[in-house]
């Protein structure tokens, strides 16, 4: 998903509680958490759990910031007023949701400056599906359809989640994120009953992103290392196969009505387990795209790398005036003599 | 798209009556000055000025759609706000020249958002007064929010002016490259004339003053120099005689439209 990474590195961090937490304080912070209390920000809470939230809601908020690229990229050309306008509040929501977690990851003592720098410098990590190229029109859709219907399998159980920032964070998210994947769909259901262009621009699409959308959910549970610690802290609700399971199970109808075609010849429907069985996920492509080697890793990073290097002459002239400001504040009596 | 789609280019502005043309004339000025704002989109100096961006970017191209969705029925021809956004060709468009000028650095747009928004405020809020009902609607949301464009950028054009000496030199120069082009928002012609007699629309050589005094205002603060007034002034967006750019922002803006005639998107 959006924190996908989390699966793959890092192995000590979240591993081990350290000798000197008290195991008093770790019994009554894991029965709370088992009563379903939700953990705020001056609760104690073990430094494991600290560390993965840290990590688990700056991947996530990273994320949007970097997904504001692919869908940034039609904005100057979408092809309608209303379609210019929806798309530019929908990009205009994900910044929006890159502040809130990045605020939300600040209840945890970090500082939003340490994690943009992470991600600036490359350490920390991002969804591997903005790695992916928008090339037509109908990526717009099928970005909306399948990333944002990928992403809100993930994050509707997050609201429930047990670090009280996050959890009321992913409300107001998945809000807009359930408005944007109708949008996706809209959009595609427009296109499928467009012209033959219009339709192969679809199918197009759905044959770029249906692959990657299922490597959102991370790798299988078998290979996932922390799943089992975060689902006993309750940061987490469900495995990546059964999450990735219901996406698959809720998306394919939805394609088949929109008349187009699945890239994956060996889809079919297991009336007896009441599931759409699917083939063999790429997992060498899902790591290599990860480690930095995905069609627009490094576009990604250096736009955004740019961006912050291009604005800084802006955000020192900001602290500077500021600064003034307060010095004038302060000598008012002089000022008036 | 309307059924109006085996033509390449549709012409509107040319012998348009003065109420079309005035409302495509701020039509234009909106949809360009929000599709340069949304050019912003992921490159913002800051998380915060993404949303505030994009914001204004909304909000301007939100009052092109009501205002076009106005010029297609005074037009009356069948054709749709799309139509007139993506099927009129460089010379057939009204916009101020300063609208279409390219983004330039964060001083520039800035400053121009604020030298924009501090006229078009007092425009919108007499509009708001005007005897056409549909206008006057239009207007009345507009001025709200040309009010908040006009103290976000003008915060921004204090703090750039008074903040570093590169923020300052950004800025000075910026004043240089768009002063002449605001000349422009304060120009009337025949069109204006019949529409100011009627009271439809307010002339806008009246509110040019206001503008002037909060120009001088904001840039006082702002410890930058007020340009000469009787400075050479830009004109001819309003005519359909253009900057180089235009051309430019519709060929992105129009290609899919343009590309794959007929189709609905």
């Amino acid at each position: 998903m959006y924190t996908q990474a989390l699966n793959q590195q890092d192995g000590v961090a979240t591993q081990a509680t350290p000798a000197s937490e008290d195991a008093g304080a770790v019994a009554r912070f894991e029965a709370r958490v088992a009563a379903e209390d939700k953990i705020e920000p001056n609760d104690w809470m073990p430094a494991a759990y600290r560390r993965t939230l840290v990590r688990q809601i700056s991947q996530h908020a990273h994320s949007e910031i970097i997904g504001m690229q692919p869908e940034g990229n039609w904005i100057t050309r979408a092809p309608s007023l209303r379609r210019k306008a929806a798309l530019l509040a929908k990009v205009q929501d994900e910044g929006g949701h890159g502040l809130y977690l990045y605020a939300a990851a600040e209840t945890l003592g970090v500082s939003r400056e340490e994690l943009y720098a992470q991600l600036l410098s490359g350490k920390a990590k991002y969804s591997s599906i903005f790695n992916y190229p928008t090339l037509t029109w109908a990526d717009i859709g099928a970005i909306g359809w399948l990333v944002d219907g990928a992403a809100i399998m993930n994050q509707i159980p997050l609201c429930r989640t047990s670090y009280g920032p996050y959890a009321r964070a992913m409300i107001r998210v998945c809000k807009e994120e359930s408005f944007h994947q109708r949008q996706g769909y809209e959009i595609m259901l427009t296109l499928s009953r467009g012209t033959a262009e219009q339709k192969a621009m679809a199918q197009d699409a759905l044959d770029r992103w249906w692959w990657p959308s299922l490597m959102m959910f991370g790798p299988p549970d078998g290979e996932s290392q922390h799943s089992d610690q975060s689902m006993r802290w309750k940061i987490k609700r469900f495995t990546n196969d059964d999450l990735r399971q219901q996406f698959v199970d809720a998306t394919v109808p939805q394609g088949h009505h929109l008349g187009l075609t699945f890239p994956d010849p060996e889809l079919r429907f297991d009336a007896e387990g009441g599931h759409w069985r699917f083939g063999a996920i790429d997992w060498a492509e899902f790591k290599a795209v990860l480690a930095g080697n995905g069609p627009c890793n490094r576009q990604r990073l250096k736009t955004r790398r740019n961006a912050h290097e291009s604005g800084a002459w802006v955000r020192e002239a900001a602290l500077a005036h500021a600064a003034k400001r307060r010095a004038r504040a302060a000598q008012p009596a002089r000022a008036a003599e | 798209m309307s059924g109006i789609c085996d033509m390449t280019s549709i012409l509107v502005a040319q012998d348009a009556p003065p109420l079309l043309l005035h409302v495509l004339r701020l039509a234009d000025t909106a949809l360009v000055l929000g599709h340069r704002l949304s050019e912003w989109t992921g490159r913002a100096p800051m998380l915060e000025e993404e949303l505030a961006l994009a914001n204004a970017a909304l909000d301007y191209i939100g009052q092109a759609r009501s205002l076009y969705d106005y010029a297609a029925r005074l037009d009356g021809r069948g054709r749709t706000e799309d139509d007139l956004a993506y099927l009129r060709d460089t010379p057939d468009w009204r916009c101020w020249l300063i609208a279409e000028l390219p983004n330039g650095d964060f001083a520039h747009s800035v400053l121009r958002q604020f030298l924009v928004a501090a006229a078009l405020q007092p425009y919108w809020r007499a509009l708001a007064a005007s005897r056409d009902a549909t206008l006057a609607a239009i207007a009345a949301k507009a001025e709200k929010e040309a009010a908040y464009h006009l103290r976000h950028a003008g915060e921004w054009v204090i703090r750039l002016g008074d903040g570093t000496d590169e923020s300052h030199r950004r800025m000075t120069e910026a004043l240089e490259d768009l002063w002449p082009y605001t000349g422009e928002m304060f120009e009337a012609d025949a069109v204006e004339a019949a529409l100011v007699a009627e009271g439809v629309a307010p002339d806008p050589l009246a509110l040019r003053p206001a503008w002037e005094a909060m120009v001088a205002r904001v840039l006082a603060e702002a410890t930058l120099d007020l340009p000469a007034p009787c400075a050479w002034m830009q004109s001819g967006g309003r005519r359909g005689v253009h900057t180089e750019h235009l051309g430019h922002l519709l060929a992105v803006m129009q290609h899919l439209p343009r590309s794959y005639p007929g189709a609905v998107w």
